[in-house]
This record gives structure tokens, C-alpha cells and sequence, in this order.
């Protein structure tokens, strides 16, 4: 059994609004905000790196939680934006953290990181103890790459987000999990080397609005439960529009979906806890209430958390 | 235009809440009829509709991208 320990992030201060962004773009701010329910993003400055701002997040989260750095047994970083090939930030937010050579992988998942790693510390943490999940984006960088498109570039914004899945009690028991996979459509969102993101758009919702309803109800079945049973959604948060047509799906009212979109975009994999952070601190569950986590990204990658209220 | 196409332009109706006929080899995306958060509703639309289920190897936005290349893609399902 794992359990949820703690969550934390950290976002840069630079508050980029839809005019701004949109002026650079050639398009309206109320059009951003119509497509994607965006009002502003934030952007990390040249100085901030992914590597910084997951080791501002994880700083955070274990301050927090009262832990220092050697109560952590293993690191999982996710992200999508890593400033070289590799070594990828995981060695370099262990290190900085002062996590004396415990394993630190990366996961170069992109938006549905976060959660591939959470998937994968419920399980390593019966034997690590406490594993560090880290995810942390700088998506500016791939936002402002020319040829810059409006309907992507306007999209995303930088951030970090961290948590500690321990086999200790803590505030949520993460109950199950489903994550998977479907590389037929890889293409269709895809950054590759030295070239701007490539993204179908009408792919990318397309399946992100049928299998992330279906990766939920799936979850939720197989522990006899049904969305009805949630009492909060935490979903990637790619777009308000897509996080509306998943409750209307799940028949599940959209107030029981945390979102925070509004305030920093698109942050890919950092989304997720950057989001989980700010749900537990503004809203937490009372004991024995579920929560799913439920992301959908690149590869196709996509998946379900159930939590429960400890 | 078929009976079959009739029906599908009427779902494309139905979905972008639009009153005009595209004409059957019109792309719907270009023309305005569909954008990305309508074409999820016109699938499951046909799928109940046409009552076949839809795999996800096949959910490529191009199969639905005119009438007749959706009238194309039912009539490969049999």
C-alpha cells in the first residue's frame, strides 16, 4: 500500500497575459480564451531551468511535508522540456537537493508524466520508502519556437510541481491505477529534435476526449465504484474545453473538476501536480472521499489515479 | 445525395448547429462545420446512429474530414 504524502509546486513570476501573447501571435485575447478557457501563463525567465524549477517545487513539497532530503529514497523527474539529451534533470534535482546517490530517473513522458510516475512510485515505494516525484516543464521555450502557430503556441506556460508517494501513512491511499499507451498516432504530438512541437489538434482531442472517460470509468469498475462516487477530478490541464467535455462524459458536474488553467496554461506534465498542490491546499477531501487523477499527452500516453481520503 | 449521406448531413447539422448543406466532398474542418471539440460528438453520433463502434485505430480525423469520405469509411464497415 502507498500513499500520497505530499504535494508542492512552484511557478515562475513572470505573468504572461492573452495580450500579450496574442499580439506576438497576430491573434485576439478573447479568442485564446474562447479556445483553450486560458486567461494568462507564466514564463520562467533565460536563468530558470527545468532543473531549478523542480528543485524550487520538490523544495517546497518537502518543507512542507516537515522531510529532508535524505528521507527520500528514489527520484522520478518528468519531463518533456529537458535542456539536453542527458543526463535529463532527475540527477540534478537529487543532487541539488542534497539526496545523497539515491537512483534518480527521468521520464521523458510529457503531459501524461506526472502520472506515469505516480504509477510507478505506488509501486517503488513499498521498497524505497519515499519516492520523490518531480515534474517540471519549461514550455516556453517550445511555445516561442518559430515558426510559432497560434493555436499551439498560445497554449503553454512554465511551472513545476512535486510529490512524495511514501509507504507511510499520509493524506491520500492511492487505491489503483491505469496507464496506458497507443503509438499508432505518435506523430501526432510530438517534439522532435531542433524542430517546433508538431501537434494535430483535432487527433489530440479526439482521443484524449474518448479515452480519458473511458480510462476513468475503467478504474473506477474494476473497484466497484462510478464517477458519480468521485467527489473531485484532477485533471491534466491541456484545455478548459477538453476538461468540460470529460465531465460532461463522466455525467459528473464540472464543479467537482479542480482546474487552474485559467492561470497558467498548459504547463504539460507539470499540470497534474501543479494542480493536485493547489486542490489540496484550497479544497482538501474529507476522510473516506475519492479523487481521481487522470491525465492524457503525447505518444498517445494517458491514464487514471483513485485516491482516497485518508 | 444518398440516403446515407442525407442522414450524415443531418448529424453534421446536428453537431455544429449549423442550419447550411455542405456540399458531400466539402472539407467540414475548412468550411467551419466541425472543429476539434464537435468531431468527438459527430463520431459518437454516427456510432449510435449507424450503430457501429468505431476502434480507436480508425479515429483519424481525415475519415471524417467531407460526407463522402465519411459515407466511404461506413460502407467499409460493412
Amino acid at each position: 500500500m502507498s500513499f500520497l504524502q505530499n504535494v508542492g509546486h512552484w511557478l515562475p513570476q513572470r505573468v504572461v497575459s492573452n495580450e500579450e501573447i496574442g499580439a506576438l501571435l497576430g491573434c485576439a485575447a478573447d479568442w485564446i480564451l474562447g479556445v483553450s478557457g486560458i486567461e494568462e501563463r507564466r514564463y520562467a525567465d533565460a536563468e530558470e531551468s527545468t532543473v531549478s524549477m523542480g528543485v524550487a517545487a520538490a523544495q517546497s513539497c518537502l518543507q512542507s511535508a516537515g522531510l529532508n532530503a535524505d528521507a527520500i529514497g528514489y527520484l522520478i523527474c518528468s519531463s518533456g522540456t529537458a535542456a539536453r539529451r542527458f543526463p535529463g534533470p532527475a540527477v540534478s534535482i537529487a543532487h541539488s537537493l542534497g539526496c545523497a546517490q539515491i537512483p534518480a530517473i527521468d521520464l521523458p513522458v510529457a503531459s501524461a508524466g506526472a502520472l506515469v510516475a505516480l504509477d510507478l512510485a505506488k509501486d517503488l515505494a513499498p521498497r524505497y520508502g519515499r519516492v520523490l516525484v518531480v515534474a517540471t516543464e519549461k514550455m516556453s521555450e517550445v511555445a516561442l519556437t518559430e515558426p510559432m502557430e497560434r493555436g499551439t503556441s498560445m497554449l503553454f506556460g512554465d511551472g513545476a510541481g512535486a510529490c512524495v508517494v511514501s509507504r507511510e501513512a499520509g493524506s491520500l491511499e492511492i487505491v489503483d491505477s491505469l496507464v496506458a499507451s497507443d503509438g499508432q498516432f505518435a506523430d501526432d504530438l510530438a517534439l522532435p529534435f531542433a524542430s517546433p512541437l508538431n501537434m494535430n489538434g483535432r487527433s489530440v482531442i479526439l482521443h484524449a476526449s474518448r479515452k480519458i472517460p473511458r480510462a476513468v470509468e475503467d478504474l473506477l469498475s474494476r473497484n466497484g465504484l462510478t464517477p458519480s462516487d468521485v467527489s473531485a477530478y484532477v485533471m491534466h490541464q491541456a484545455n478548459l474545453n477538453l476538461i468540460t467535455k470529460v465531465a460532461t462524459s463522466l455525467n459528473v458536474p464540472i464543479e467537482r473538476f479542480f482546474t487552474n488553467i485559467a492561470r497558467y496554461g498548459n504547463t504539460s506534465s507539470a499540470s497534474l501536480l501543479i494542480a493536485a498542490s493547489e486542490w489540496m491546499r484550497t479544497s482538501p477531501p474529507a476522510s473516506g472521499q475519492y479523487a481521481v487523477f487522470t491525465v492524457f499527452g503525447a505518444g498517445f500516453q494517458w491514464g487514471s489515479m483513485l485516491l482516497r481520503a485518508v | 445525395m444518398s440516403q446515407r449521406q442525407d442522414l450524415i448531413l443531418q448529424l453534421v447539422k446536428k453537431v455544429s448547429k449549423k442550419s447550411e448543406t455542405p456540399s458531400p466532398d466539402e472539407s467540414l474542418f475548412e468550411s467551419g462545420y466541425l472543429d476539434s471539440f464537435a468531431l468527438p460528438d459527430l463520431v459518437a453520433e454516427l456510432e449510435e446512429q449507424f450503430s457501429v463502434k468505431i476502434p480507436d485505430s480508425d479515429l483519424s480525423p481525415r475519415k471524417f474530414d467531407s460526407i463522402e469520405r465519411i459515407e466511404a469509411y461506413l460502407d467499409g464497415q460493412g
